[in-house]
C-alpha cells in the first residue's frame, strides 16, 4: 500500500480541487441535457385501460428512440402520468411545462382533458402533440395553434363506417337509434352522425345520452325494442361500448348495431361471440404491411401481447416528434410548428404517409373499418376481427374523409 | 303501450334491484353487526368477479360462481381476523380510513396481477338471449340470475332467523352489550357474517362478469349504489334494504324512460327525498349503538 506524505496529499488535494472547479463542470456541459416531454394520458376511469396502452406504446417508442442515440444526441426523458379528469390534467400540464421543464406535451385520448390541455398549451406557447382524443372540437371550432391531432377525427370515423353502410344498403330510408356518450366526444360524434344520416337519407328515431359511468343499459336497451329501429348506432365511448356489446349480445336484439367508435382494447374485452357489425379503427394489428408486423411483433416480445391503437399511436406520435426535432435540429416551438405545416409526410406504418394538415393541424391518414370474425375463424383471443379495406381507395386523397374547409370552423 | 313499456321498465329494474341487493345486503350486515363501514367491500366484489373468470378457464362457468364466493369469504376470514376486528371499537373515522386504503390497495393489486384492461367474459350459451313473456322481453341470463338472489336471499333470511346463529346476530345488532352480559362472543360470529357479507359480493361479481366489465376498478363502481341502497333501507334492516335495492332498480329504470338524461341521478335524488322525510331509512330500526 502506497503511502502519502504530507505534500503528496495536499498536491493531490490542490489538483483535484482544481479539478473539480475547472474539468468537471466542462464535463457536464459536455453532457447534453436531456429533453423533457410531458405525457398524459388517463390511466384511470372509462378510458383507463385505453391509456395503459398508450403508456406501452410510448414507452417501447422513446426506448428505440433513445437506444438510436436520442433527438439530436440528446436522450428524451418523458415524464408520464395520469390525466385522471379535464381539471387535473390541466393543472398537471401546467406543471409539467412551469416546474419540471417540459418542452413538449403529448398523449390524452379524453376530449374533454385533451381541450383544456390544449389551452395550457397554448397560454404557454409550447407544443402539444394530442395523440388519442377524437372530437370534432378540438380541430374545429376549438383548434389552435399549438395542438396537433394524431387521431382520426369523429367525422372520419362517421365516414368510413358510412361508406361501408352505404355500399350494404342501410341508410337510406333507415330508422337508426343512437346510444351516445353524454361528454364533448359523444356529442360530437352525434353530430357528426347527424350531418352524414342528412346527407344520405337515413333517419335517426332516437339518441339517448349515456353517462360514461354507467354500468347497465337494459333500460335503454328496453327502448330501443320499444321504438323498433332498424339498425342501432353507438357513439358511445371507451369500455361504455364494451358495456353496450355485451349487454346487446345479452338481451340478443334482433337489430343489427353499428357504431361510429370503439376501440381495439374495449374490443379484445368483449368477449368471443359478443361483438357484431361494422366499426372504425384508425389501426389494428393484424395490418399487413411490413412496417406494421415489426411493431407488432417487437411489441409483443416486449410486452407479452399484441398493441391496440393506442399504442401504435402513441408509438408513432413520439416517432414523429423525434423525426421532427432531428430534422429540424431543434426544439423551439415555433421551428417545430412550422415543420409540421409545411405538410411534412410521415412514416406512420400504415401504405399511405400521413401529414399535418397546415390549416386545422389534422394528421390525414388512412382508416380502416372492421367486423367481428365468424366464430372459429379467429387464431387467439386477440384475433377477433376482420380488418376492412383502408379508406379512402388508393386513388382518392386522403382528405376526402376528414371534415372540409366549409364543415370546419377552425382558424388558426 | 305506452303502460306496458313502463310495466317492462319497472320488471327489468327489479331485476336490476335483485342484483344490487347481493352487494348491499353483506354491506349493511357488517355494518349493522360490527359497526364498520366498509368502504372495501367492493373489492371483494371485483376480486368475485376476477377469480370466477380464472376458475371459468380451467372448470367453467357452473363451478366458478360457486368456488369463487367461497374462496373470497375465506379471504373474509383473514380480513376480519387481522384489519376489522381492531376496528369495532375504535373511533369511526379508523375504520373507514383502513378500508379506503384497502380498497384502493386491492385494485391496485388487481392491476397489477390481471392487468390495467377489462377482461373478456361471456355469458354461458345456455343463457344466452332473451325470453319474451306476454309484452315483456327478459334477458335469460337475467332471469337465472334473479333465481339465484331470491335463494341467497330466502337462505340467509332463514340463517337471520331460523337458527341459534341468526339469534345471537340479531341480538349483537341491538344489544350487543346484553349479548355480552350473557357470556356469548360476538367475535366468531362477526367473521362469520363478514365470511357471509363479502361472499355475497363476490358472488355478485362473479355473477355480473359476463354482462359487464371486468376491470380493474369495478369494485369502486359499485360501491357507491350499494351504499345508496344500504342508506336508504336503513341500517341494521333486512328487508330495508331489500326493498330499497329493488326500489332503487325500478326508479332508475322509471327515470330513464322518461327522463334519460337524470337517470345517474334519480337515485341521489331518492336517497335525499327519503333522509329527507325518514332520516333512519326506509325501515331502519333505532339502534342504540348509532344514535
Amino acid at each position: 500500500m502506497t503511502r502519502f506524505n504530507r505534500r503528496t496529499l495536499l498536491k493531490a488535494s490542490a489538483a483535484f480541487a482544481g479539478a473539480s472547479t475547472l474539468g468537471f463542470p466542462a464535463i457536464s456541459y459536455g453532457q447534453a441535457e436531456k429533453i423533457k416531454i410531458g405525457h398524459l394520458t388517463p390511466l384511470t376511469g372509462f378510458l383507463g385501460a385505453l391509456g395503459a396502452y398508450a403508456q406501452l406504446g410510448m414507452r417501447m417508442a422513446v426506448e428505440e428512440i433513445n437506444q438510436a442515440g436520442g433527438v439530436m444526441g440528446r436522450q428524451l426523458d418523458v415524464m408520464s402520468e395520469d390525466s385522471v379528469n379535464p381539471a387535473t390534467a390541466a393543472t398537471k400540464a401546467q406543471r409539467m411545462l412551469e416546474q419540471d421543464g417540459a418542452l413538449v406535451l403529448m398523449g390524452e385520448t379524453n376530449s374533454a382533458s385533451a381541450l383544456t390541455i390544449m389551452q395550457v398549451a397554448a397560454r404557454n406557447k409550447k407544443l402539444f402533440i394530442q395523440t388519442g382524443a377524437r372530437s370534432d372540437a378540438l380541430r374545429g371550432k376549438n383548434c389552435n395553434r399549438y395542438a396537433f391531432h394524431t387521431d382520426i377525427p369523429n367525422t372520419v370515423m362517421v365516414n368510413a363506417v358510412g361508406k361501408a353502410l352505404l355500399r350494404d344498403n342501410m341508410v337510406k330510408d333507415k330508422k337508426f337509434f343512437g346510444l351516445t356518450a353524454d361528454y364533448i366526444f359523444g356529442h360530437d360524434l352525434l353530430a357528426a352522425a347527424k350531418r352524414f344520416f342528412a346527407a344520405n337519407q337515413g333517419n335517426l328515431i332516437g339518441d339517448e345520452l349515456i353517462a360514461t359511468d354507467v354500468t347497465d343499459f337494459s333500460p335503454y336497451l328496453l327502448k330501443i325494442r320499444q321504438a323498433k329501429p332498424d339498425v342501432v348506432c353507438s357513439n358511445l365511448a371507451g369500455n361504455q361500448v364494451t358495456t353496450l356489446i355485451k349487454q346487446y349480445a345479452e338481451f340478443g336484439l334482433p337489430y343489427p348495431i353499428v357504431g361510429f367508435n370503439l376501440n381495439t382494447a374495449d374490443a379484445w374485452a368483449a368477449g368471443e361471440g359478443n361483438l357484431a357489425g361494422i366499426w372504425p379503427t384508425v389501426w389494428y394489428h393484424t395490418l399487413d404491411l411490413p412496417a406494421s408486423k415489426t411493431f407488432v411483433d417487437n411489441f409483443t416480445k416486449r410486452n407479452g401481447k399484441p398493441p391496440d391503437n393506442h399504442a401504435w399511436i402513441e408509438y408513432v406520435a413520439f416517432k414523429i416528434m423525434a423525426q421532427a426535432m432531428n430534422e429540424t435540429k431543434s426544439t423551439d416551438t415555433d421551428t417545430l410548428i412550422g415543420y409540421f405545416e409545411k405538410e411534412t409526410q410521415f412514416d406512420i406504418l400504415k401504405a399511405r404517409k400521413a401529414y399535418f394538415r397546415a390549416w386545422d393541424h389534422q394528421l390525414v391518414q388512412e382508416a380502416y373499418t372492421f367486423s367481428p370474425k365468424p366464430k372459429g375463424q379467429a387464431k387467439d383471443k386477440w384475433d377477433l376481427i376482420t380488418l376492412g379495406a383502408a379508406v379512402p381507395n388508393a386513388n382518392e386523397p386522403m382528405e376526402v374523409l376528414n371534415p372540409t374547409k366549409e364543415q370546419n370552423p377552425c382558424s388558426l | 303501450m305506452q303502460f306496458g313499456f313502463l310495466l317492462e321498465q319497472v320488471v327489468n329494474g327489479l331485476v336490476l334491484g335483485g342484483y344490487y341487493l347481493l352487494i348491499a345486503l353483506g354491506l349493511s350486515l357488517i355494518f349493522s353487526v360490527g359497526g364498520v363501514v366498509n368502504l372495501a367491500h367492493g373489492a371483494f366484489y371485483a376480486l368475485g368477479a376476477y377469480f370466477s373468470l380464472e376458475i371459468t378457464n380451467y372448470l367453467g362457468f357452473g363451478p366458478a360462481v360457486v368456488i369463487s364466493p367461497i374462496a373470497v369469504a375465506m379471504l373474509g376470514i383473514l380480513f376480519e381476523r387481522y384489519i376489522l376486528r381492531r376496528f369495532y371499537t375504535a373511533d369511526p373515522i379508523l375504520s373507514l380510513l383502513v378500508t379506503f386504503g384497502l380498497a384502493m390497495v386491492a385494485e391496485q393489486a388487481i392491476r397489477i396481477i390481471w392487468g390495467a384492461s377489462p377482461l373478456p367474459a361471456s355469458i354461458p350459451p345456455m343463457f344466452r338471449g332473451s325470453v319474451i313473456l306476454g309484452d315483456f322481453l327478459f334477458s335469460r341470463y337475467r332471469v337465472m340470475l334473479l333465481a339465484v338472489v331470491a335463494v341467497v336471499l330466502l337462505a340467509v333470511w332463514l340463517l337471520l332467523n331460523k337458527t341459534s346463529f341468526g339469534r345471537v346476530v340479531r341480538a349483537g345488532i341491538q344489544r350487543p352489550d346484553m349479548v355480552a352480559a350473557l357470556g356469548i362472543r360476538l367475535q366468531p360470529y362477526m367473521t362469520a357474517v363478514v365470511m357471509l357479507g363479502v361472499g355475497m359480493a363476490a358472488m355478485g361479481g362473479a355473477f355480473f362478469a359476463p354482462i359487464t366489465i371486468v376491470h380493474p376498478a369495478m369494485g369502486a363502481e359499485i360501491i357507491t349504489v350499494a351504499f345508496v341502497v344500504v342508506v336508504i333501507g336503513g341500517l341494521g334492516s333486512f328487508w330495508g334494504v331489500v326493498i330499497a335495492a329493488l326500489l332503487v332498480g325500478v326508479v332508475r329504470g322509471i327515470t330513464i324512460h322518461f327522463l334519460p338524461a337524470a337517470g345517474e341521478a334519480s337515485i341521489y335524488v331518492l336517497m335525499f327525498l327519503v333522509l329527507l322525510v325518514r332520516p333512519r331509512g326506509l325501515l331502519g330500526e333505532r339502534i342504540e349503538k348509532f344514535e
